[in-house]
């Protein structure tokens, strides 16, 4: 079966600074992987190659369509909550409940707490179909609610046949194979 | 995505501060008698002149908001995941921008003609010129955006890229050679979204 998400041969470079290098890595449907590591060890980069967004110094990252969310919302502040999730289309009212969601549905994105942000930005995944996920530090600012919520959304994905990359310095809920980035 | 983009991209511009470059472009043309006197005869002549270079002047205003608060966002990163090329993301970019930009110039430069007792035939060729030239200007802007976006002091930076590259466009617009001013136009419409895509691919770290 062809994998979702496939490196070759991998390496990274940010600032002079070898992050990591020769990495191999495949996600098949079903799997989840979580990139784990200290501060500064890579793990946004590797996201990011992985999204497509930074070029590796050699190797190859093949990919499937992918959703991804990191740090940037990527949400129009002055836009009620729904409709800006609505401009990236796909499912946004089963995503928007499946994160508890539905009463912020006329709320402008710039009132929104941290928590409720990053909810937002998991929604955007949720909402995407796409068959591969990519979360970067998804934990962050979430509370309990949130964390069980997302883990409930991440098993169903995986149910379904989808892939999860996660970068996380904490433990994630559910059970994961863990890639250990060293600084 | 693209009609959305550009939707959204209007939709985002037309907010209070969408007058502001036109507002702009007045109170620039407004200066003019004050400093070189009321004479007619003395403005007439260099009226389109002055709207030119208050049409280049007021293009300076939106530059900051035309690509960095889309990179900060990373609104630019998820149009790149959803496949969208970043040359098509400038080009609906280029098109949002001339869209809430050229038509209220067009509309300030009456205003201006009288200000500067610029006739009525002169007022007309000159809006002619604008609507020729301003696609191209818009082009640019979006360009020099890009290629800036991220850098620190960008707006004042992007100022000192936008004017000497913008003096073709001032030339042939103040000018009156339209067919030199379109071609001008065409060639900037058609360079800057390679410019742009290209800077915003480098721009991600």
């Amino acid at each position: 079966m062809r994998p979702l998400l496939r490196f070759d041969q991998v390496g990274c470079r940010r600032g002079g600074r070898l992050l990591f290098d020769r990495l191999d890595l495949a996600l098949g449907p079903g799997e989840a992987v979580q990139v784990a590591g200290p501060n500064g060890s890579g793990k946004s980069s590797l996201i990011r190659m992985a999204a497509g967004l930074l070029r590796p110094v050699h190797g190859a990252v093949e990919r499937a369509a992918l959703a991804l969310a990191d740090d940037n919302l990527a949400l129009d502040r002055e836009l009620p909550l729904k409709r800006a999730l609505e401009f990236w289309g796909g499912a946004v009212e089963p995503a928007m409940s499946s994160l508890a969601l539905d009463a912020l549905a006329g709320v402008p994105v710039r009132m929104l707490s941290a928590g409720q942000a990053k909810r937002a930005s998991l929604a955007r995944v949720a909402s995407s179909g796409a068959p591969l996920w990519l979360l970067d530090e998804p934990l962050n600012a979430l509370d309990s609610d949130g964390v069980g919520r997302l883990a409930g959304l991440i098993q169903a994905h995986r149910a379904s046949g989808g892939a999860v990359l996660a970068a996380s310095h904490q433990p994630l809920p559910g059970d994961w194979t863990r890639l250990e980035l060293t600084p | 995505m693209i009609g959305a983009l550009i939707a959204r991209d209007v939709r985002r511009g037309s907010t209070g501060t969408t007058w502001l470059p036109a507002a702009f472009f007045l109170l620039v043309v407004a200066l003019i008698p004050f400093a070189v006197g009321p004479d007619a005869r003395l403005l007439g002549p260099i009226g389109p002149g002055v709207l030119w270079i208050a049409a280049l002047t007021a293009a300076l205003l939106p530059l900051d908001r035309l690509i960095e608060p889309d990179r900060a966002d990373g609104v630019l990163d998820q149009l790149a995941i959803h496949r969208v090329a970043d040359e098509s993301v400038a080009a609906a970019k280029i098109a949002a921008h001339w869209l809430t930009f050229a038509p209220l110039l067009l509309i300030a430069a009456v205003p201006g003609a009288v200000l500067l007792a610029m006739d009525g035939k002169a007022l007309l060729r000159t809006e002619i010129a604008l609507a020729i030239g301003t696609p191209g200007l818009a082009a640019l802007a979006v360009a020099i955006a890009a290629v800036t976006a991220g850098l620190p002091r960008a707006g004042s930076l992007a100022a000192l890229l936008l004017l000497p590259l913008a003096i073709p466009l001032l030339i042939f617009g103040a000018a009156n050679a339209l067919l030199l001013e379109a071609a001008v136009s065409l060639l900037l419409l058609a360079g800057a979204p390679f410019v742009a895509g290209a800077a915003i691919r480098a721009s991600r770290t």
